[in-house]
């Protein structure tokens, strides 16, 4: 449900697109028949809804049904990025968008800037829910200018740190959760175990996969990122940007990386084998570590260093084009509802975005055996409760791949620290 | 049109006149069909040709000429600013380099391959079917399982190809990081699909050179080699000149390899190392930068014709010609 793979195609070309084309078709839109729709209950509807994945709707859409018999709903699902860039597609075309579409965190940049293309939830009484949620959820869904409501958020993707306990043994670290996440409150005395590991001298196997997304977490973390509040490109003159980059370029200067970059056939295999001892871990990639199949209890999870963060989570969103947008919204309220949320918790381990789920046994209490009973519900949710809002511009992701290559070619002894800092301003300054 | 009623009474009226009008008609009508017809009959390729080839050409043109994302409203007229700034971009350089070393690399090995493949086919053998359709197997193969498997292959850690290469004390080579290490591994899957389909292109030329000849030069005393080298290359030039031109075409053209290999990004590398012009192309496509990506495909399109001529010349300039 939250997942995020960053690094491929281009999740921030809807920008230039949107950015550009506020005007191009924002059009007529079907305003006017939603609110005649409420006078007349015989009336037929049917409501698309456009997902990426499997959300484990199908039992909360029955319920809708219970109060809305004469609405009926059609869910359609696409591959990840196909189905953003349709998305994109179809709002600047301004024909074929579902009536309610998910947005996932890593785009959901690229659409507030347009809140011409959707509707705005306020209209439908929506601002209601704002004390529910998490609040730098909440701001993601936000159209730029702060005027309208465009999504309602699902889950979260709070952040952790996977390790494995059998590696940390061979170098004389802590095994236990608990004690791990004591070693690394700040990511200096992460890179400080580090080297304690290295000097520890484990065959076969380093410290972590690679510094890219330990660069994004920790930009992720500070309260200004690559977009300033007005939504002007910083990253250049950021210093949490370079603060992090420095932090990037130690983590190879200290032959702590297996240089693996994240998400590619030799990564997933180093995750089965064990060739490096830590990742950066959102909650959604406990499943990519299971997929590889390293044995229950090889992986462990234990807090991230720097104090909570997120990756991913998705918004439910309107697109103007739908011509029912009163039971649209009313549909998307009870899909993020708080009895929804724990049942999709439950149901698909999507981790809320109500702060209140937090306390329930339900979550606070789950464990996961394949990651040696790791309380996941508690180390996820206390990361995400932990995150300050940041303003997410329309290109983050092509921001954040330009300092990830600039990282690697470091790593790769292409180019010294600075000239790859120097590069990867001059990559940032294309994609503005 | 209503004039012409008015005609026909006259021309009856007139009576002697009619025949040789009749007969020039006719006369007429048969030149017009054996003149015309043929063309009538190729027309539908280049009425298809014109909508799906000519004119994308001069279209492509045309966006070249504008800034022009896709989703804007106004498409700004800024003549050859694109073009400057292709020039002055480095990144556009890099990629045509790594084109032009991809193409050398891949084209020139498998050319010399295909043509000594084809000649060990072309003589009597058993199962010659066999053989032939296993040379095409390559090329039927999907290039995205063709390239994510040698992707595997040339892995660092796990890689067979470096494991194999630690029997003789070479280690860890990280394929995909260097320019002459992804170039080389990038050349080898184009080779793996392409080199059967031109050796059967050249069997078939091959088998069109009189056998005679081949006859003549054993009782002479020419040994294989010699043989294909003074008679088979020269007899079938015609066909190499082709096999090269389509080759270089398909060369620089390249596009799936570098995307695919080691992880999706249309930058090819985190070095930009093995990025391509059409892989440059589809780096500014997605971006919806239509009016750049249009005028990288014509400077593309320039460097293909040059290219392609210029082998073409020397193919053609090559020593031989038995005729």
């Amino acid at each position: 449900m939250g997942k995020l793979r960053p690094r491929f195609l281009a999740p921030m070309l809807a920008a230039v697109a949107l950015t550009v084309g506020v005007a191009a078709c924002g059009g007529d839109g079907g305003t006017g028949t939603g609110t005649a729709a409420s006078g007349a209950p015989a009336e037929k509807i049917k409501l698309t809804v456009a997902l990426f994945s499997d959300f484990h709707y199908a039992p909360l859409y029955e319920e809708f049904k219970k109060t809305h018999p004469n609405v009926e709903i059609v869910e359609r699902r696409a591959q990840f990025n196909d189905h953003h860039t349709n998305l994109i597609t179809q709002l600047a075309t301004g024909a074929g968008a579902a009536d309610v579409v998910a947005v996932e965190g890593g785009y959901v940049g690229a659409f507030t800037p347009t809140p011409d293309k959707f509707h705005n939830l306020k209209d439908y009484g929506l601002d209601k829910r704002q004390s529910e949620y998490l609040d730098w959820k909440w701001q993601l869904g936000v159209s730029n200018d702060g005027s309208a409501l465009l999504g309602l958020g699902t889950d979260v993707g709070g952040l952790a740190m996977c390790y494995r306990p059998d590696l940390f043994e061979k170098a004389g670290l802590p095994t236990a959760r608990d004690e791990v996440s004591a070693l690394w409150p700040t990511w200096d005395q992460y890179i400080e175990t580090g080297k304690k590991f290295v000097a520890a001298k484990v065959e076969g196997a380093k410290f972590t996969d690679g510094p890219g997304e330990h660069f994004r977490a920790m930009v992720e973390q500070a309260p200004v990122g690559y977009y300033d509040e007005q939504y002007n490109v910083i990253a250049g003159t950021n210093p949490e940007v370079r603060k992090a980059y420095d932090m990037g370029v130690r983590i190879v200067d200290e032959g702590l990386s297996a240089k693996l970059a994240a998400f590619t056939p030799p990564w997933n295999t180093g995750i089965a084998k064990g060739t490096f001892a830590t990742m950066v871990c959102p909650a959604w990639k406990t499943g990519t570590i299971k997929d590889q199949n390293p044995g229950e209890g090889a992986w462990d999870i234990a807090a991230v260093p720097g104090g909570g963060g997120n990756q991913g989570g998705t918004h439910l969103m309107l697109p103007k084009q739908g011509k029912h947008p009163k039971e649209a919204a009313e549909l998307i309220d009870l899909l993020t509802s708080k009895e929804s949320q724990i049942k999709l918790f439950k149901e698909a381990s999507a981790l809320p975005s109500l702060p209140a789920l937090y306390d329930d046994p339900a979550v606070s209490e789950f464990v996961n055996p394949y990651f040696g009973n790791a309380p996941i519900g508690k180390i996820f949710t206390d990361a995400a409760k932990a995150l300050k809002p940041q303003k997410v511009g329309p290109k983050a992701g092509d921001i954040l791949k330009a300092f990830g290559d600039g990282l690697q070619r470091v790593e790769q002894g292409k180019q010294n620290p600075e000239e790859a800092w120097a590069q990867a301003l001059k990559d940032v300054d294309r994609v503005k | 049109m209503a004039t012409r009623a008015p005609d026909r009474p006259a021309a009856v009226a007139s009576g002697e006149p009619v025949r040789p009008r009749r007969r020039l008609r006719r006369h007429l009508v048969h030149q017009l069909d054996v003149k015309g017809s043929p063309y009538a009959y190729v027309a539908p390729f280049f009425l298809l040709f014109s909508a799906f080839g000519l004119f994308p050409l001069a279209y492509t043109a045309w966006v070249s000429l504008h800034e022009w994302t896709l989703l804007a409203d106004e498409h700004p007229f800024v003549g050859l600013d694109n073009f400057r700034t292709l020039l002055a971009d480095d990144y556009f350089w890099n990629a045509a380099f790594n084109t032009l070393s991809i193409g050398v690399l891949s084209t020139a090995p498998q050319l010399l391959l295909a043509i000594w493949l084809a000649h060990l086919l072309n003589r009597p053998l058993r199962a010659q079917t066999f053989f032939r359709v296993t040379l095409l197997l390559p090329n039927v193969t999907s290039v995205v399982a063709v390239v994510v498997i040698f992707s595997q292959l040339f892995g660092r850690d796990f890689g067979m190809i470096n494991w194999m290469l630690s029997w003789f004390g070479v280690g860890g080579v990280a394929w995909n990081e260097g320019v002459a290490s992804s170039h080389a591994a990038i050349s080898i899957m184009i080779m793996w699909r392409w080199t059967g389909y031109n050796a059967l292109i050249f069997l078939a030329a091959m088998q069109a050179v009189p056998r005679e000849l081949y006859e003549a030069a054993t009782i002479d005393g020419a040994g294989s080699m010699t043989q294909l080298r003074r008679i088979t290359i020269p007899m079938i030039k015609p066909t190499i000149v082709f096999v090269v031109i389509t080759s270089t075409i398909g060369a620089m053209q390249v596009l799936a390899e570098p995307l695919l290999f080691g992880s999706y990004s249309p930058t090819g590398g985190v070095d930009r190392q093995y990025q391509t012009l059409a892989l440059f192309i589809y780096e500014n496509f997605v971006k919806l930068d239509f009016g750049y990506a249009s005028a990288i495909s014509w400077m593309m399109f320039v460097f293909i014709v040059v290219v392609a001529g210029v082998n073409y010349l020397l193919t053609r300039r090559t020593k031989g010609g038995l005729v």
